[in-house]
């Protein structure tokens, strides 16, 4: 198998409320895949279950190659994970952080002092290596957030907003460094609110009330729907029903 | 005179920190008036001065004719401030949310209901549920309806709708042109350049400094250099190939296109799509299509950014 996820029928209830109801897909190796879809319409319950924190109620799924319910230590070894309101220590300077969560990933000494030089060189912040993270403009937090969930060379990394709030030049950017990192192998699987960006994954999937509506490249989504952009299609799909999913 | 918000030279900084630095402009009575930049750009100390909870360090603000700094009892009780992130109390229910905001303005729901009722009535279903079960977008009404229930005479919205939806976005937007339309004076900040279009004028702002003020139309007619959209198979492949043509002064990711701008202000920009066109294929990209375009918000942001110093990094 070549898939870097594949989710059969996953499903997961809180009480009689169907967070996420039966999605099926999957993820190619190297693949730069779009996890859209409104607030509120199940997208940061399905990745829990994917990156192994939250155990679905129906369903199976593997993730690089390993069982959501059965090997989640084996994930977590081979996923990285990013989120815009969490993810580097804004007391510890930017080599700190790097030893951090190379010492938690499990690299040697060596491994980590080797990778955080390249690191530093190829993000241009060898000359900040000892300043505290807090100091550092967000557009460079968040680049070095996506370096950092990268230190281990996992086979997928989990983007959750990652360009929240960041200028559009730094957004551009970050999106270089997602291009680099999948043209090297690394699968990415990312969500935003920016439908701009929908258009620069190869595939994207619309979640609906718990459900993925639409699955497929920009250019397929736009051709089926009419639209002249992937925002049309998703407005058209997401809008919200009345009440409850406002 | 008849501004409803006059900032003249403000500046305020924290620390080595400069928030805001020297910034001036006007908001007219009625006017929907927007203040578009990322994170970091100064728009919540600017909020937070012009809701007289901070003191500028130079420089003079005043909101409906009233200081920010001598006539803030005036002020705040004729200011409904929408912070970021929404501020409402987790613990209480929807409508106790309202009732408490009502309740601080000596007021009561009843007599704000007219105002708040296109909003409010979309999550009234809800009143008994606690405001930290609801999601963003049903957040975000109940946060503009307790900013809106002692009938205030201007409206101070940062960021919200930040971390909202696509569809939830379009909503809101709509929502504040029929408060517009009512006579209300709105002053909004977001980092989403797309909605800068729904304003009558924008501010763009970034690293505490303001680039450029306009009616959002007018803002990509100053652009100055030729700008083309291109349009092909390998988008990052071909990022890098016109990134090498002799002339270009900036290349980015543009949606489904990638956006090219030349560095020769006085060439045709037919003749340099032609030539870009001409370049990409020698270089072995296939089916590439290019045509000039007027720049957009985010065009202009990014060129206007380009040229402004650059933040440091200890200038964050």
């Amino acid at each position: 198998m070549n898939f870097a996820i594949d989710a059969r029928d996953l499903t997961r209830r809180f009480g009689s409320f169907i967070a996420v109801d039966s999605i099926t897909f999957d993820v190619g190796a190297g693949e730069v895949f779009g996890f859209l879809g409104a607030n509120g319409a199940g997208k940061t319950t399905a990745i829990k279950m994917l990156v192994g924190l939250l155990a679905p109620s129906e369903g199976v799924a593997h993730v690089a190659g390993f069982d959501i319910r059965t090997q989640r230590d084996q994930i977590r070894r081979n996923i990285g994970y990013m989120s815009q309101r969490f993810s580097l220590y804004a007391d510890l300077t930017v080599r700190e952080n790097i030893r951090l969560y190379g010492g938690i990933y499990g690299l040697t000494p060596a491994q980590i002092a080797e990778r955080a030089a390249t690191m530093l060189d190829t993000l241009g912040l060898s000359a900040n290596a000892d300043d505290l993270v807090a100091r550092l403009p967000l557009g460079w937090k968040q680049k070095l957030a996506f370096s950092v969930a990268l230190v281990h060379q996992p086979k997928i990394v989990f983007l959750d907003e990652p360009t929240g709030g960041v200028d559009p030049i730094t957004r551009r950017q970050f999106w270089e460094l997602i291009y680099a990192a999948a043209s090297r192998g690394t699968t990415v699987f990312v969500t935003t609110h920016y439908m701009d960006e929908a258009e620069y994954c190869d595939r994207i999937s619309i979640m609906v009330d718990g459900r993925i509506a639409a699955l497929g490249t920009p250019t397929e989504l736009k051709e089926k729907y009419g639209a002249d952009s992937v925002d049309d299609v998703f407005v058209r799909l997401a809008r919200a029903p009345k009440g409850e999913a406002a | 005179m008849s501004n409803a918000v006059d900032v003249r030279s403000l500046s305020k900084s924290f620390g080595s920190v400069k928030a805001l630095d020297d910034i001036s402009f006007d908001v007219a009575e009625g006017e929907l008036f927007g203040l578009v930049g990322p994170d970091g750009a100064g728009k919540t100390t600017l909020f937070r001065i012009l809701t007289t909870l901070l003191i500028p360090d130079t420089g003079s603000a005043s909101v409906l004719g009233l200081d920010v700094v001598k006539d803030l009892w005036a002020i705040r009780s004729r200011v409904g401030y929408m912070p970021g992130g929404f501020a409402l109390y987790p613990d209480l229910s929807v409508a106790e949310n309202l009732e408490f905001f009502a309740a601080v303005f000596g007021t009561t729901v009843e007599k704000g209901y007219e105002l708040i009722a296109p909003i409010y009535k979309q999550i009234e279903p809800f009143r008994d549920r606690r405001a930290d079960a609801l999601s963003g977008g049903m957040k975000q009404k109940l946060a503009l309806s307790c900013a809106l229930v002692h009938r205030p005479d201007i409206l101070l919205l940062d960021e919200p709708t930040t971390g909202v939806d696509a569809v939830s976005r379009r909503e809101f937007w709509d929502q504040l042109g029929i408060l517009k339309a009512s006579g209300l004076t709105i002053v909004v900040s977001t980092p989403y350049m797309d909605e800068a279009l729904r304003c009558d004028r924008v501010a763009l702002i970034h690293g505490g400094k303001i680039l450029e003020i306009d009616p959002p139309r007018s803002i990509g007619t100053r652009y100055g250099l030729p700008l083309i959209a291109v349009r092909g198979g390998d988008r990052f492949g071909l990022l890098h190939t016109l990134r090498e043509f002799p002339h270009a002064h900036a290349v980015y990711l543009f949606g489904d296109e990638l956006h090219y701008t030349d560095k020769r202000a006085d060439a045709l920009p037919e003749a340099v799509a032609r030539e870009l066109g001409e370049y990409v294929a020698a270089r072995g990209h296939k089916d590439v299509e290019a045509h000039p375009i007027v720049a957009g918000i985010e065009d202009s942001f990014m060129e206007l950014m380009g040229s402004a110093p650059a933040p440091t990094a200890t200038a964050a």
